[in-house]
């Protein structure tokens, strides 16, 4: 078909060719515009990746839980649930923290002593969120080699104290945010002082 | 998809290696780069894009709120009122959503009797048309679909009667409801398929708009004079001209729609939605929205229940045979004085069975729906073959260009579209 | 045209002589002054305190809120309560759970809780009320309207002079339409004549006398407003407005700034535009270019 190229050239010519004053203006409008139009292409984006963001009714459901340990005989480890996310309660026997306290930070993998592990003066009371940091699956209690949980997905291995000690899992089992508000009680979403976390 | 030639020419190795394989960039540089368009088109056909715009913001804000709804009958009226107060940005998703429902029915009426006043639905655009029917019959059902989705009142009750009318279909009409409600009445299995049918009709009218808009590059578009584009000089390019036209319309008309999101978002709806569903307990008027008030009128005008129901799904089906039934070889109703007249008549009626659609079936408002119904169909009917027939057109212009510019003046500056390019679709108009 | 003004004229006439035989129903409920209506309209938080303070005293005895959270009262645009008065308040308030034991156990309320129910259920609720629940507040100041008609209708579509309160207006009015009922009515037991409601005769007797509540004092230790039904029924009707509607305030604000932007993003996409054509010699407006010839 004649013409057919030279209307994709005309059409290509037709807009910026002027220059001079003119065209600089008209240059400034064009971007102006193109800017505005990209700006509110973005900010007409902004709430539909906001409205995925945790509503505010997941928000309030994860205010802080309290946990009674009187009812966890020495050696338990009892589960409970904290923001949708499993966490693990475990009253570890002398034994158990004894071991624990004596490892080598150089034997670990993600190294830790077991003073960070637990709150001060409460060695006896782990508390880890119960899912492998490998892919998330729930190790089981008492197995493994080292008195601690097993994955068995794919056979990482955790101390008594949730510290990883053969992989794949890279590191510990995460501490929740908690504080004792007695000596039996524990507050889980609790930063301290009372204060919920945000 | 276009009957005229591709103007494309990749320019890098990786462009020219791709296009070779699958030619797409082609195929949008024709549709909508060097797509050959009338060049006095009036601001009535920038409603094609705003059309497609909105099918994409209910297509996205709908998959969004899909994504926090949950259609089971006990629980869809509280999702919905989750969705207002704690999804963040919620009430905003469900507001665009359900106004731009309304919006998406203030455009297509636009673009529809804008088809109509310029006889667009002439041949050789017949099938173009046909599939647009398709399209607004596709979206009064994902319409009704989704207005029963938050199990209000009017959800619950709108469901019941359509379900209702549908069981008027001789024969089958039982079987078809039973098989829509799930049930012995409009329940949870009702509502939940209502809401899988509402997420998949949204992508057939997808794919009817693909092929909407390949029948409209193949016979090009119509125009004020109704007269085919026959030289260059009465085209210019889809890109820049008709693109930056359509995107400024698009942004008024988001403009208009920003207005009732955020000042008037309920003024489209209906209170009685805001009540939970309750079977037993009927509205004191129950009103569909306001897009199908003029059909409302139609079924309410004849006192059988058979009769209403074919009278009203008449009334859209008969749509799809204007283009045979309008005698007339001249398209717009520019050229033509009488029919003019009876076309803004029948404007007036549409508005007017509206309104009594909303009006309770008593007295004086039965009698001015029959009228009207009458004069609907009258319109298709008798009006259509026979004023095409006895009308005398006026002059129509010797181009398009000499319908911009006056007989025998020229426009200066270039033309956007150099000579015999835009030859394919008027050698077929 | 003549034949179609002709026509239309001659058309609304008939419509507008159609229209008076339904008009004899129920008073239209004045229309109130609110601080929310309007595009620049905001909760006014004492208000809103106050309303919520009828709603706990007299409503809530009855009416159930049960979409909204205690936390809301602390959220923005509400009424304004800080979070420790919500979580004091909320611990007034005793919430069933089940305990690890299985077993149905209270538990003092937490700010995410809903706010309670006074019946366990819809049928307890009606059971005690004479056969009929009374309805949950939460968005009734939607859910409740009255027609205003042709041409008014339209008019409160537009922007400024835009009407969108008929349900707060309605709340606000039937809560003073208890009144004698008209000689020759009669009222049968179990309902009360109400000039406002449909059909005016409403099962819920006068629920609000003057002085009941007890507002709080202004600083000078004088009421800050009457403790009259007229104001309790503004208040707690401005409260309901909000329970409906509680991002009524960000969805202005947001509003106001997404018309701002779109009228300059449309203003510069016209002179875009302008430009654009001109190298083609300018574009055809009006729906009959015809009667646009340049030359």
């Amino acid at each position: 078909m004649p013409g057919a190229s030279d209307l994709a050239n005309n059409v290509a010519d037709s807009v910026p060719a002027q220059t001079g004053p003119e065209g600089t203006k008209r240059d400034f409008l064009f971007i102006a515009t193109g800017a505005a139009l990209a700006v509110g292409t973005a900010a007409l984006a902004w709430p539909f990746v906001a409205s995925m963001a945790p509503d505010a009714e997941t928000v309030a459901a994860g205010a802080p839980l309290e946990v009674d340990l009187t009812p966890i005989q020495e050696g338990q480890i009892i589960t409970v649930f904290w923001r949708g996310k499993l966490i693990f309660v475990r009253n570890r026997t002398d034994k158990e923290v004894k071991d624990s306290e004596a490892v080598q930070l150089s034997d670990l993998i993600d190294p830790a002593p077991d003073s960070a592990r637990v709150k001060e003066g409460h060695a006896k009371w782990l508390v880890v969120y119960g899912n492998c940091t490998h892919l998330g699956c729930v190790p089981i209690g008492h197995s493994g080699q080292y008195d601690g949980w097993s994955c068995p997905c794919h056979g990482s291995v955790f101390d008594s104290a949730g510290r990883v000690r053969r992989g794949p899992a890279p590191t510990n089992l995460p501490i929740p945010p908690y504080a004792f508000t007695s000596d039996t009680k524990i507050r889980i979403g609790d930063e301290g002082a009372g204060k919920a976390v945000a | 998809m276009s009957g005229h030639a591709n103007t494309y020419v990749p320019k890098s190795r990786l462009a020219k290696w791709f296009e070779s394989r699958l030619p797409l960039v082609g195929l949008m540089h024709s549709s909508f780069v060097s797509f050959p368009v009338p060049r006095n088109l009036n601001y009535f056909w920038t409603f094609g894009a705003i059309l497609i715009m909105m099918l994409g913001l209910q297509i996205v804000t709908g998959v969004w709120l899909a994504m926090h709804y949950d259609p089971s009958a006990d629980k869809a009226f509280n999702s919905v009122e989750h969705i207002m107060r704690d999804v963040n940005y919620g009430w905003l998703l469900r507001y665009a959503h359900a106004n731009g429902a309304s919006m998406f029915f203030v455009a297509v009426y636009i673009h529809i009797f804008r088809n109509l006043y310029y006889g667009s639905y002439k041949a050789p655009r017949e099938v173009l048309y046909i599939l647009g029917v398709i399209i607004y019959l596709l979206m009064m059902a994902t319409a009704f679909l989704g207005y029963t989705l938050p199990w209000g009142q009017m959800s619950y009750w709108g469901a019941t009667v359509i379900t209702n009318i549908l069981a008027a279909i001789p024969v089958v009409g039982d079987t078809i409801q039973s098989l829509l409600w799930g049930g012995y009445s409009v329940g949870s299995p009702t509502l939940n398929r209502f809401f899988s049918l509402h997420y998949l009709l949204p992508f057939m009218i997808a794919g009817v708009v693909v092929l909407h808009v390949w029948a409209l590059h193949v016979v090009g578009q119509n125009n004020p004079t109704g007269i085919p584009i026959k030289s260059g000089k009465d085209a210019v390019a889809f890109t820049p001209y008709a693109t930056v036209k359509d995107v400024f319309a698009a942004v008024v008309f988001m403009l208009f729609f920003a207005y009732w999101i955020f000042y008037q978002p309920g003024y489209l709806g209906h209170a009685d939605n805001y009540i939970p569903a309750n079977p037993a307990v009927t509205p004191a008027h129950i009103v569909p929205e306001w897009y199908f008030l003029p059909f409302y009128a139609i079924l309410r005008a004849v006192p059988d229940k058979l009769g209403g129901v074919i009278l009203m799904f008449g009334a859209v089906l008969i749509l799809a045979f204007a283009p045979w039934l309008d005698t007339s070889r001249v398209r717009s109703s520019n050229y033509r004085p009488i029919y003019r007249q009876f076309f803004w008549l029948f404007v007036i009626v549409c508005v007017v069975l509206g309104w009594l659609g909303a009006k309770p079936p008593e007295g004086g408002y039965v009698i001015a729906s029959q009228i009207c119904t009458f004069y609907y169909f009258a319109h298709f009917l008798i009006v259509m073959p026979l004023v095409g027939l006895f009308e005398t057109p006026t002059a129509l212009p010797g181009s398009i260009l000499e319908s911009v510019t006056g007989p025998g003046k020229q426009i200066e500056s270039g033309s956007g579209m150099p000579v015999g390019a835009a030859a394919a679709p008027s050698s077929k108009g | 045209m003549t034949m179609t003004r002709a026509l239309a004229a001659s058309f609304l006439a008939a419509l507008v002589s159609l229209a008076p035989a339904h008009a004899a129903e129920a008073p239209k409920p004045p229309r109130e002054e609110w601080s929310f209506s309007g595009i620049f309209g905001k909760f006014d938080q004492a208000q809103l305190q106050r309303g919520f303070q009828v709603y706990r005293e007299v409503c809530s005895s009855c009416h159930s809120m049960s979409l909204v959270r205690f936390r809301n009262l602390a959220e923005p645009g509400g009424p304004g309560f800080t979070a420790g008065q919500v979580k004091a308040l909320a611990a007034e308030y005793k919430v069933k759970e089940v305990n690890d034991n299985g077993e149905e156990v209270e538990r003092p309320a937490r700010p995410a809780d809903a706010w309670p129910s006074p019946f366990p259920n819809d049928k307890a609720a009606a059971a005690a009320n004479g056969g009929k629940a009374p309805p949950d507040f939460s968005v009734l100041a939607k859910a409740r309207t009255f027609e205003r008609g042709f041409p008014l209708f339209v008019v409160d579509a537009m922007p400024f002079v835009g009407y969108s309160e008929q349900g707060v207006d309605y709340i606000h009015a039937l809560l003073n339409g208890y009144e004698d009922a008209p000689a020759g009515m009669e009222v049968p037991a179990g309902t009360n004549y109400n000039k406002y409601y449909p059909g005016h005769l409403i099962a819920m007797a006068k629920p609000l006398s003057d002085g009941q509540v007890t507002y709080a004092k202004g600083e000078n230790g004088e009421p800050v407003v009457p403790e009259t039904v007229e104001q309790y029924s503004r208040d707690v009707a401005a409260f309901m407005s909000w329970t409906a509607e509680p991002h009524m305030e960000a969805r202005k604000a947001l509003g106001f700034r997404v018309i701002l932007f779109l009228i300059l993003l449309a203003g510069l996409l016209y002179y875009v535009k302008k430009k654009i054509w001109a190298d083609v010699g300018g574009e055809v407006h009006g729906l009959q270019p015809e009667l646009h010839k340049t030359g």
